[in-house]
């Protein structure tokens, strides 16, 4: 507190306004609440079991959710994670299946690591793309990304004649077993997908609130007419975030491909709304400069638990998207709530 | 004390008037049970330091925000505005400090937005347009009603703010801080403005740090500190000494320009700069400048609006390219570096519009303090919250940022405490020249005094300043070498000795008798 303020040291007296609790953390109560909900009509929802792989689906929500959080924190958007999912996949599956290089008349078999390498690169070209469309030839990010979507897309269902691979387990000949590792493998009870999760989501986090990454991010995603002023180097965080979003894309892609062992060029359609949702529900503006990591997570899990539980008390497949639809409108409205309380002054 | 507030003498009949209006912001008293009135056909000027609760009060007096206790008095009835379109539409208007323009829309668009002159077939743009193109005349501004705003210099917006608040007709006009932004030329020609207005019936209420400004045209002034009314004077009792005991407590000499002391070497050189316009005319804002500014030395630039004063800044601080012409900053030729690695480099500019230059409203007070030196508090990976803490708390202390902390947000501040952090922010990379454009818009007299005794204790340690400004009395009081500006090229370099008159002179400027 500085000295020259005149009598007015702030003691935020906790004066806990109801209200204000509620609306800031609106996010973890719902997901409280759609937890209390499910347990009570379903016996089978409240199960560590059950938990552990509804967590499994959100792996991939999450996952993307991130990558897309950053997107928003720069004021942008990208609609192409769900195409780059579904072209990494089919990417894994190819390499999964044998890579022939016919001017050699041999077949390359690549392990496993390194299709996981290659893939995750794919997917940061593909992003990288998206950054400096966006950055350097001022193309609008819903234009830019909603291109390279249906890029994206296109080639993945070239690639694969629009079939789709289904077995990538490989052969222990071929030394390239192990891909359905990431999908099925648990590490103390944890399925691995939901780990790598928790991994990025603590780098993300990390990031965020340490780097001076995360610093330029939310400025940049403020003003960034200011921020470029002050030194931020507000192209290359915007490339950054794209390519980052991109190679969270081809993460998600693995972790699906490895779940279902199969790939497909469809696999991941209107994901990226379901990213989008999960970024908004966590409190993030889609106007830029503000979001959390946690809010994010917790986005992510309220649509990923919400699902879930609809099927499991049998509720039909239109009514989960009746309900998605009403949350996702509902949290727009309290983020609207939130920052409009925040009158601009002058 | 003499001047009891409120005891005023009934000159003429009040038409809006505030009793015990207090406003509150949480913990942050912002007015603390206010009286105000305002007298049919009259200028009352109110004035007070950064913070005192000026620009709250008037948004309570027109609608934009409710007070949390108190009477808004309307003709002599209770009134409660809604939003600003009911006070609107009883006839009060007001010119916000910050500006409320949209930036994407035309002069025209602005000017009539939520009021829109319908004709048979919609809305009447051709009608629209006579009428704007006649406020600007008005207004003595060459100003297109099609072009967008965000095309205009910073003044040119304020002016087109000014002509919203004119086009309506009201009966009440709130100003505030109307002519931060504008050369004496214009200030003139808004006086000139106000005065037919009054004879019009026009109440007015004005806003200024700007003393002899405001003496020109008010009948009244009023001063506002901390939330309450301090004193209350008819203008025939206002001069300068009301004007210190009341405000300020002590008379803050600006004083003259810092000496006892030799310059460096040369540390910014500026050869032939010249600049295209940015928006893509077929001429240039800067044209073959050429200056050397040495370390320790403090160079105002003086010039009207659009003499080229911040093409030619931003051009050096590197948002802009010049097209021919050499920057050297201490030996080195930097055209070709990023606005980081001239900032690393010692080289700072602290921008004109500080909304859209200079503040991330959706960060704190804190972040925006050390948004241009988040190198200096980072270590590896991470940035280090106690460095970065100490940082901030330096500069609030430095700037007098009034504020309850780092930690509130940016938009909470006052007009002149948001202006004081984009100066601090830029003071502290720690520069070896400094930049700063119109700083002064907006900070009361005990800020700017802070600032001149920070860049006066910093130039003697061999800081090398550029001060760019219209109000010719600061190039007077800090100013080593004073370069009039005219055009895009240097029309007159004067010493510190120089009178005002020969400033504005070579400013092109006709000089008000
Ligand atoms: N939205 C808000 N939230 C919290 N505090 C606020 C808010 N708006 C204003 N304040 C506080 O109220 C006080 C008065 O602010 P106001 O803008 O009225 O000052 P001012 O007299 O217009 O100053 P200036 O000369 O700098 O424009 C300041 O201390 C400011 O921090
Ligand atoms: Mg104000």
């Amino acid at each position: 507190m500085s000295d020259t303020t005149i009598s007015r040291a702030a003691t935020p007296k906790a004066s806990f306004s109801l209200g204000r609790l509620l609306l800031e953390g609106r996010a973890f109560f719902a997901l409280i609440a759609i937890i209390a909900v499910f347990s009570f009509l379903s016996p089978n929802y409240l199960t560590v079991g059950n938990f552990l792989i509804m967590a499994s689906h959100v792996a991939i929500y999450g996952i993307l959710a991130i990558g897309m959080l950053l997107v928003i924190l720069n004021g942008g958007i990208d609609l192409s994670v769900g195409s780059i999912l579904a072209l990494s996949g089919v990417m894994a599956g190819a390499m999964m299946q044998g890579i022939e290089l016919q001017a050699l008349g041999i077949i390359l078999y690549p392990p496993v690591w390194a299709v996981v390498v290659l893939t995750c690169v794919l997917g940061a070209l593909v992003g990288a793309v998206n950054g400096v469309l966006i950055a350097w030839f001022k193309v609008p990010a819903f234009v830019a990304t909603l291109g390279v979507m249906y890029v994206a897309r296109g080639v993945a269902l070239l690639l694969t004649n629009g079939l789709t691979y289904n077995n990538l387990s490989g052969s222990a000949d071929l030394g390239n077993t192990g891909f359905d590792w990431l999908g099925f493998n648990r590490l103390g009870g944890v399925p691995i997908s939901v780990l790598v999760l928790a991994g990025i989501a603590v780098l993300a986090g990390l990031m965020l609130s340490r780097s001076a990454f995360g610093r330029w991010l939310y400025a940049s995603g403020g003003n960034e007419r200011a921020a470029d002023l002050s030194g931020v180097p507000v192209r290359r965080v915007k490339i950054t975030v794209y390519t980052l979003s991109g190679m969270l894309s081809a993460v998600a892609g693995l972790v699906l491909s490895s779940q279902l062992t199969s790939a497909g060029p469809t696999a991941g359609t209107t994901y990226e709304l379901t990213a989008i949702a999960a970024v908004v529900i966590g409190g993030a503006a889609l106007t830029g400069g503000r979001g959390t990591v946690r809010g994010t997570m917790l986005g992510a899990f309220v649509i990923g638990f919400l699902s879930d539980g609809l099927v499991i008390i049998g509720v039909s497949s239109y009514w989960q998207t009746v309900f998605t639809g009403a949350v996702i409108v509902l949290a727009v409205l309290m983020n609207s709530i939130q920052y409009g309380s925040r009158a601009r002054k002058g | 004390m003499t001047d009891i507030p409120n005891a005023k003498p009934d000159l003429g009949e009040v038409v809006l008037a505030a009793r015990n209006v207090a406003k509150s912001y949480g913990q942050i008293h912002a007015l603390k049970g206010v009286n105000f009135d305002i007298h049919r056909g009259q200028v009352t000027t109110l004035f007070g330091e950064n913070g005192a609760g000026k620009s709250t009060l008037m948004k309570i007096l027109s609608g934009v925000i409710q007070p949390t206790a108190g009477q808004i008095i309307l003709d002599g009835a209770a009134v409660a505005f809604d939003n600003s379109t009911d006070a609107r539409n009883r006839g009060i208007s007001i010119i916000h400090q910050e500006l409320s323009l949209a930036p994407n829309l035309s002069v025209r668009d602005n000017i009539f937005m939520g009021r829109e002159i319908m004709g048979p077939g919609g809305v009447d743009f051709a009608e629209e347009e006579r009428q704007t193109r006649k406020l600007m005349e008005g207004l003595e501004e060459d100003i297109d009603p099609l072009t967008p705003v965000e095309e205009l210099r910073l003044g040119q917006q304020q002016i087109v703010e000014i002509a919203r608040a004119l086009s309506v007709d009201s009966r009440i006009l709130i100003m505030d801080e109307p002519t931060s932004a504008l050369s004496a030329t214009e200030v003139e020609v808004l006086f000139k403005v106000i005065r037919d207005l009054k004879s019009k019936g026009v109440s007015i209420v004005y806003i200024s740090h700007h003393l002899e400004e405001a003496l020109q045209i008010t009948d009244h002034a009023v001063v506002l500190r901390d939330g309450t009314m301090t004193a209350y004077a008819p203008r025939a009792e206002i001069d300068l000494e009301w004007f210190v005991r009341n405000m300020v407590g002590e008379n803050y000499d600006l004083g003259s320009p810092p000496g006892g002391y030799g310059f460096g070497n040369v540390a910014l050189s500026l050869r032939d700069v010249t600049v295209p316009d940015p928006k893509g005319a077929d001429f240039n804002v800067v044209d073959r400048f050429s200056l050397d500014v040495r370390a320790g030395e403090v160079v105002c630039i003086y010039g009207l609006m659009g003499a080229g004063r911040t093409e030619l800044l931003e051009t050096v601080a590197g948002r802009l390219r010049a097209s021919t012409g050499e920057v050297v900053l201490e030996g080195l030729e930097i055209s070709h570096l990023t606005i980081a690695e001239r900032i690393a480099r010692g080289l700072a500019l602290v921008p004109e519009d500080r909304q859209r230059d200079g503040l991330v409203q959706t960060m704190t007070v804190g972040q925006n303090l050390s948004l241009a030196s988040i190198a200096a508090f980072t270590k590896g990976l991470f940035t280090q919250k106690k460095a970065e803490q100490a940082l901030i708390e330096d500069s609030i202390r430095k700037v007098t940022v009034k504020t309850s902390g780092g930690g509130a947000a940016i938009g909470s501040l006052s007009g002149g405490n948001q202006q004081k952090v984009v100066i601090g922010k830029m003071l502290a990379t720690n520069p070896r020249v400094i930049m700063l454009d119109e700083p002064s818009r907006g900070i009361d007299i005990g800020a700017k005094a802070e600032v001149f005794k920070l860049l006066a204790e910093r130039a003697k340690q061999g800081l090398a300043v550029i001060y760019s400004t219209s109000e010719v009395g600061e190039c007077l009081s800090i100013a080593h070498r004073i370069i009039v500006m005219h055009k895009g090229r240097i029309s007159a370099e004067f010493d510190s000795t120089v009178s005002k008159e020969k400033i504005m002179a070579a400013s092109g400027e006709s000089v008000a008798a």
